[in-house]
């Protein structure tokens, strides 16, 4: 009889701030900057520089620590991890491991199971490191050290996972509160949230945790739910076979939907933590917190039920609109300035989504401004526009962001209010077609349509057809 | 305390690993030079042991006031040239160094 197996399984996230400057100096962290130009003395560990804590870190990793339940560490400290290795030029990377400032929280997560709970171990603070280009040509490797000293926050969870579908559930949490703060955009696939993930199996029932491995080089989450996979199974295989799992560190191979371990015995673990005596200790006062805790804002869950009371929208279009924070303060912008909430919420789940994707945008990349969207809103609700000129200009407004009013005149979208024109269009158009006139008065009323189409092309489509056909009709039969 | 029985406790398998982590290459002469330096270091560290510290509050950071922080204002200086002049091969704007296999 074969045994059962669960899957145990515990994360730990790294996540990018999204802060102007470094951890340590005042470094632009902006990406795309030539190679080492965002460099200085402190992040390229030269002897005698001295690292200063940026205050906006401190703040991002209190509210990070409050919106996931956790305690504040009133006095946190950093410490050095120390190991050699060429993107770190200090040979230590400052970290928290002694004093962490956040401990003991907890996120709800819910999957098709229901809600659970996933309780977070701890939340640091520390640095990136700088990144390495192998170059081929030379077989020597090239360091840029522009990411070295980015402030992430380490979020390490209790091994409280079973599922790819729970640690999907879980990443998207953090990701949603995370980017709610404003602390990070989260994004796996660009590297500002990455997640080792540590997995062991033990029998089902088992209450002692089997031998773990920690799988690196996971970058989106179809990667995340191949690798469980693959892993759980390879575990299983040695534990079948009598073998038992060896500790290690493991890098996952997405192309070859399988993993080798990283680091061979000379890279022993031994990081020999110590107080850093550059960096004084961070004392967090009530004051501070009271603030970050008023300061917290409205999120998903919330927002959600906001919407459906005040909006009246279906469900699955507050989805949409809630799944960034950019896109739910947008809709309200726009909503409020065109007085049409729905109707702004239309052109955001349909037409923006729609030119986001075939763009291959982010859902938070809204190239226009809110009071551009209000003013197409309107301009479409008084009936200025047809549905067709208000496709037009939605496109013009994403491409250029366009003052919808002014693109609208200058491209003659505007339908054609002056009753004179419109009056001498519709005589020119029954003096220049006596057949269709003829037929029209004969019985055959399909002949309206070519008088139509003779206005609309002398008003150069600017005329609202409905009015176009009333005032033909009028003049023929009055 | 002797030196001697501190030198002692420093063990061929600890020499390598000290070695390992300083990645270092020791010959055998540096070996023992090692051995007796860290016999030494180890023993007057020992002296610790022999204070009381019965109820002493640990020390992280002497004399320092907590909360020093930095406002998170950008600098917009190019800092390529400067740090790479610290660099001992440098090639495209990026130091050079021996490969690194384990990516």
């Amino acid at each position: 009889m074969t045994q059962r197996y669960e899957t145990v399984i515990g994360l730990e996230t790294h996540v990018e701030l999204a802060t102007k400057t470094k951890i340590f100096c005042a470094c632009s962290t902006a990406f795309g900057g030539k190679p080492n130009s965002h460099t200085c003395p402190v992040c390229t560990g030269m002897p005698g520089s001295l690292p200063v804590l940026n205050r906006e870190v401190l703040n991002a990793a209190i509210a990070v620590g409050l919106a996931t339940n956790c305690k504040i560490t009133r006095d946190s400290r950093f410490d050095r991890k120390n190991y050699f290795y060429p993107d770190n030029p200090q040979n230590y990377q400052i970290s928290q491991l002694y004093a962490p400032i956040c401990t003991d929280g907890h996120v709800t997560i819910t999957t098709e199971a229901g809600p659970k709970t996933i309780r977070i171990h701890e939340i640091h603070m520390e640095e990136d490191a700088g990144k390495l280009i192998h170059d081929e040509w030379t077989n020597t490797s090239l360091v840029d050290y522009n990411r070295s000293g980015v402030p992430l926050l380490e979020i390490v969870s209790e091994p409280d996972m079973r599922s790819a579908e729970e640690v999907i559930a879980y990443l998207e949490k953090l990701r949603m509160l995370i980017s709610y703060l404003g602390a990070s955009d989260c994004k796996l696939q660009e590297g500002s949230m990455r997640a080792d993930i540590n997995i062991s199996v033990r029998p089902v029932g088992s209450t002692t945790f089997g031998t773990r491995t920690e799988m690196k080089n996971l970058n989106s989450f179809k990667a995340i739910a191949h690798c469980i996979a693959g892993e759980t199974e390879r575990q299983i295989e040695l534990l079948e076979m009598g073998r038992s799992v060896t500790q290690e560190t493991r890098r996952w191979d997405e192309n070859k939907e399988s993993s080798r371990a990283m680091r061979s015995k000379e890279d022993a673990k031994d990081y020999r933590y110590f107080p850093d005596p550059d960096l004084p200790p961070v004392h967090v006062t009530e004051a501070q917190l009271e603030k970050a805790a008023a300061g917290l804002p409205e999120f998903r869950e919330e927002k959600t039920e906001r919407f459906r009371k005040t909006y009246g929208l279906p469900e699955k279009d507050i989805a949409i609109l809630t799944e960034v924070r950019q896109t739910a303060d947008f809709f309200e912008e726009a909503g409020r300035l065109s007085g049409e909430p729905k109707k702004t919420a239309n052109y955001l789940i349909v037409e923006l989504r729609q030119l986001q994707k075939e763009r291959g945008l982010d859902a938070d990349r809204i190239p226009f401004s809110a009071e551009h969207l209000a003013s197409l809103v309107r301009m479409s609700t008084d009936g200025r526009i047809s549905s067709g000129a208000a496709k037009q200009i939605f496109a013009a407004m994403f491409e250029a962001d366009v003052d919808p009013e002014s693109y609208a005149e200058t491209n003659g979208l505007l339908i054609v209010r002056d009753d004179s024109a419109l009056d001498s269009a519709v005589k020119n158009a029954i003096a220049a077609n006596p057949k269709a006139v003829e037929d029209y008065r004969s019985g055959k009323k399909k002949a309206l349509g070519a008088l139509v189409g003779a206005v609309m092309k002398e008003t150069r489509g600017q005329a609202d057809p409905a009015e176009v056909n009333k005032r033909i009709i009028r003049t023929l039969e009055g | 305390m002797s030196d001697d029985r501190v030198i002692k406790e420093i063990d061929d398998e600890t020499i390598d690993n000290v070695s390992i982590l300083a990645k270092l290459e020791l010959d055998a002469e540096e070996r023992e030079t090692a051995r007796c330096d860290l016999g030494r270091m180890l023993a007057y560290i020992e002296k610790m042991n022999e204070l009381d510290t019965d109820g002493v509050e640990p020390l992280s950071h002497p004399n320092s006031v907590p909360n020093v922080f930095r406002e998170d204002d950008p600098s917009d200086r190019d800092g390529t040239e400067d740090s790479l002049k610290n660099a001992p091969l440098a090639k495209d704007g990026m130091y050079q160094v021996p490969p690194t296999f384990d990516r």
